[in-house]
């Protein structure tokens, strides 16, 4: 490894963990680092204090880590994969699948007249959005079994991704007002409404999708030469495709699940990671990918709050900029 | 090396290749050249395990190729393709090295053997002092040569070039059709490569092997020259090749 690529993880590294730190600063309620530390090392503190950080800003910040390092990385992924540096954590369909789910959930239930006692309401928004990310992500892959080429089925996610959404537009219009509104809302995306309980599933899921990601780092980089070389270098393409859309499943359709639908960190991130360690062997830019994602968000988390605004728009407005210039920059870059 | 045996290829709706027996030799520069469509690339693709067969079998060292796994066929056939590969941040030497996927474990680490050959595979193409430049920032022939380096660091006895001298000028498309022809005798490997160049098929090779729909000759260069069936393929009104091959041959 480079000495400068040692020293970018290095800084990065630092950087995330600061940012980590100030993320449970800021909040309604200020907290000084002195304080944040002696709670997280278990020493003296103020109880309400010591309650706000351990029950909210702690797993609001690691949450913003996890999910950061899991869009990221299924962005770096669908890129690589589709071969086209405009793909992202989405291009499947993920989170108009979690939408169909969460619309089906809070809209769809008083249109059909069930009751809150139904399936989807004892599994609530999360596991609701996470059936219907699945549900779409599995029809991709069975539809993909039988199309050779990757910008065929680039194009079946993007149009199953728009039919679904046209679903939901429908649910939405014949939905009441108050649904409405709390649907708006999850599409605006949120870190703080896991709760303890939801991330002990949060954890396991994303932490899972990572391991597969880590296992596809050789498949990943053989595809960069496209499928045709990877094919006679002896790589199965349907099998490395199952794989990175299982992880993407359970990377950007937990995420989406549990926080809505984030966006822009899944496109515009891994370009930043190319550029800051000008590497394209995945070995590097994946834990490259990771790392700044989960900054990022971080970084995003802490800005909505200071402005008290959805994290969403954030990470769009921070996101947009980054990709225009990419674009512009370099039409090559994957 | 390469057997084809009754071999049909193309589309239901239209038959490229039909009913194909010869063998393409080891140790020896075969040239595989025909028109625009006759299907060069499409055997290519075929003998790469990458395309359709209609009928008929293809062998890989007296194996059949639906046979062959996937690693196996990895170590047994390199291809470079006329795809290009124009990434940002990718280093030559990263793309070479990739040829050893067939032989690195599951994350892809290199070991010292590893590194040695994808320098060797370097120096042969005289492209070491490029290895870590990116694709991004190199001319067509310069890319051309790297993907050949690629295919030499796969390690395979047999190498299945897709019209490698498109891009090149004069010198660089004698230096490289050169470069395989030293490849296939020094090292014994068995190089079949489609091209457009009659004059280099004719002056650098072994053996040629001319598409004539539907049907494919694959005789030794001085055969294929007396056969006259250059001529039958390629004569039009304004061009007289009969002329032109039998000056390249007297050089």
């Amino acid at each position: 490894m480079q000495r400068r690529t040692k020293i970018l993880f290095a800084t990065l590294g630092i950087a995330v963990i600061t940012c980590f730190i100030i993320d449970i600063m800021v909040g309604s309620v200020g907290i000084s680092a002195a304080e944040v530390w002696s709670v997280l090392s278990g020493g003296d503190a103020d109880p309400i204090k010591a309650r706000i950080v351990i029950d909210i800003r702690l797993i609001k910040a690691v949450v913003a880590v996890l999910a950061g390092a899991a869009l990221a990385v299924s962005g770096l992924q669908m890129q690589t994969l589709f071969r086209n540096p405009l793909a992202g954590p989405y291009v499947l369909g993920v989170s108009s699948g979690a939408s169909l789910g969460v619309a089906l959930f809070i809209l769809g239930l008083p249109v059909i007249g069930m009751t809150s006692s139904s399936l989807f309401a004892t599994l609530g928004v999360a596991g609701a959005a996470w059936i219907g990310s699945a549900a779409i992500l599995t029809m991709v892959a069975a539809l993909s079994r039988r199309i050779k080429d990757i910008m065929v089925i680039l194009i079946l996610g993007i149009m199953i991704d728009s039919g679904v959404s046209a679903i939901v537009q429908i649910l939405q219009y014949l939905s009441n007002e108050e649904s409405l509104k709390s649907f708006v809302i999850w599409t605006m995306g949120s870190l703080g409404d896991v709760t303890s309980a939801q991330l002990r599933l949060f954890i396991p899921a994303v932490v899972i999708g990572l391991i597969i990601t880590i296992a596809a780092i050789k498949p990943l980089n053989i595809l960069l030469l496209g499928e045709a070389y990877a094919r006679t270098m002896g790589l199965n393409i349907t099998r490395t495709r199952l794989l990175l859309m299982l992880s993407t499943t359970l990377l950007a359709g937990t995420v989406t699940a549990f926080c809505g639908p984030i966006g822009f960190i899944g496109l515009a991130i891994p370009h930043v990671a190319r550029t800051l360690f000008r590497d394209a062997d995945h070995r590097i830019l994946m834990p490259a990918t990771a790392l700044t994602g989960a900054f990022s968000l971080l970084v995003c988390d802490i800005i909505s709050k200071l402005l008290t605004l959805p994290v969403n728009t954030i990470t769009a407005l921070l996101g947009i900029p980054i990709v225009i210039w990419v674009v512009v920059r370099n039409k090559n870059i994957v | 090396m390469i057997q084809l045996e009754n071999l049909s290829l193309g589309y239901p709706s239209r038959l490229l290749l039909e009913n194909i027996s010869t063998r393409v030799r080891r140790g020896e520069l075969t040239a595989l050249v025909g028109r625009n469509g006759t299907g060069k690339s499409t055997l290519l693709r075929a003998i790469a395990g990458l395309g359709e067969i209609l009928g008929g079998t293809i062998r890989i060292a007296d194996k059949p190729l639906h046979d062959i796994e996937a690693d196996t066929m990895a170590k047994s056939v390199a291809f470079v393709t006329t795809d290009k590969v124009r990434i940002a941040n990718l280093r030559c030497r990263d793309v070479v090295a990739l040829g050893r996927a067939p032989y690195t474990n599951w994350i892809g680490r290199m070991q010292k053997e590893d590194q040695f050959i994808v320098e060797q595979a370097l120096k042969s193409v005289g492209m070491l002092s490029y290895a870590d430049k990116t694709m991004d920032r190199m001319s067509d022939g310069e890319c051309q040569r790297i993907m050949i380096a690629r295919a030499l660091a796969q390690q395979t006895p047999i190498i299945l070039l897709d019209e490698p001298t498109a891009f090149l000028d004069m010198p660089n498309r004698y230096e490289l059709c050169t470069l395989l022809q030293r490849l296939a005798h020094e090292e014994d490997k068995c190089i079949l490569f489609s091209t457009h160049e009659l004059d280099i098929a004719v002056s650098l090779c072994d053996s040629i092997a001319l598409i004539a729909p539907p049907k494919l000759h694959l005789l030794p260069t001085s055969d294929m020259v007396k056969s006259g069936y250059i001529e039958q393929l390629f004569s039009t009104d304004g061009l007289r090749i009969g002329e032109m091959i039998a000056g390249l041959r007297k050089e």
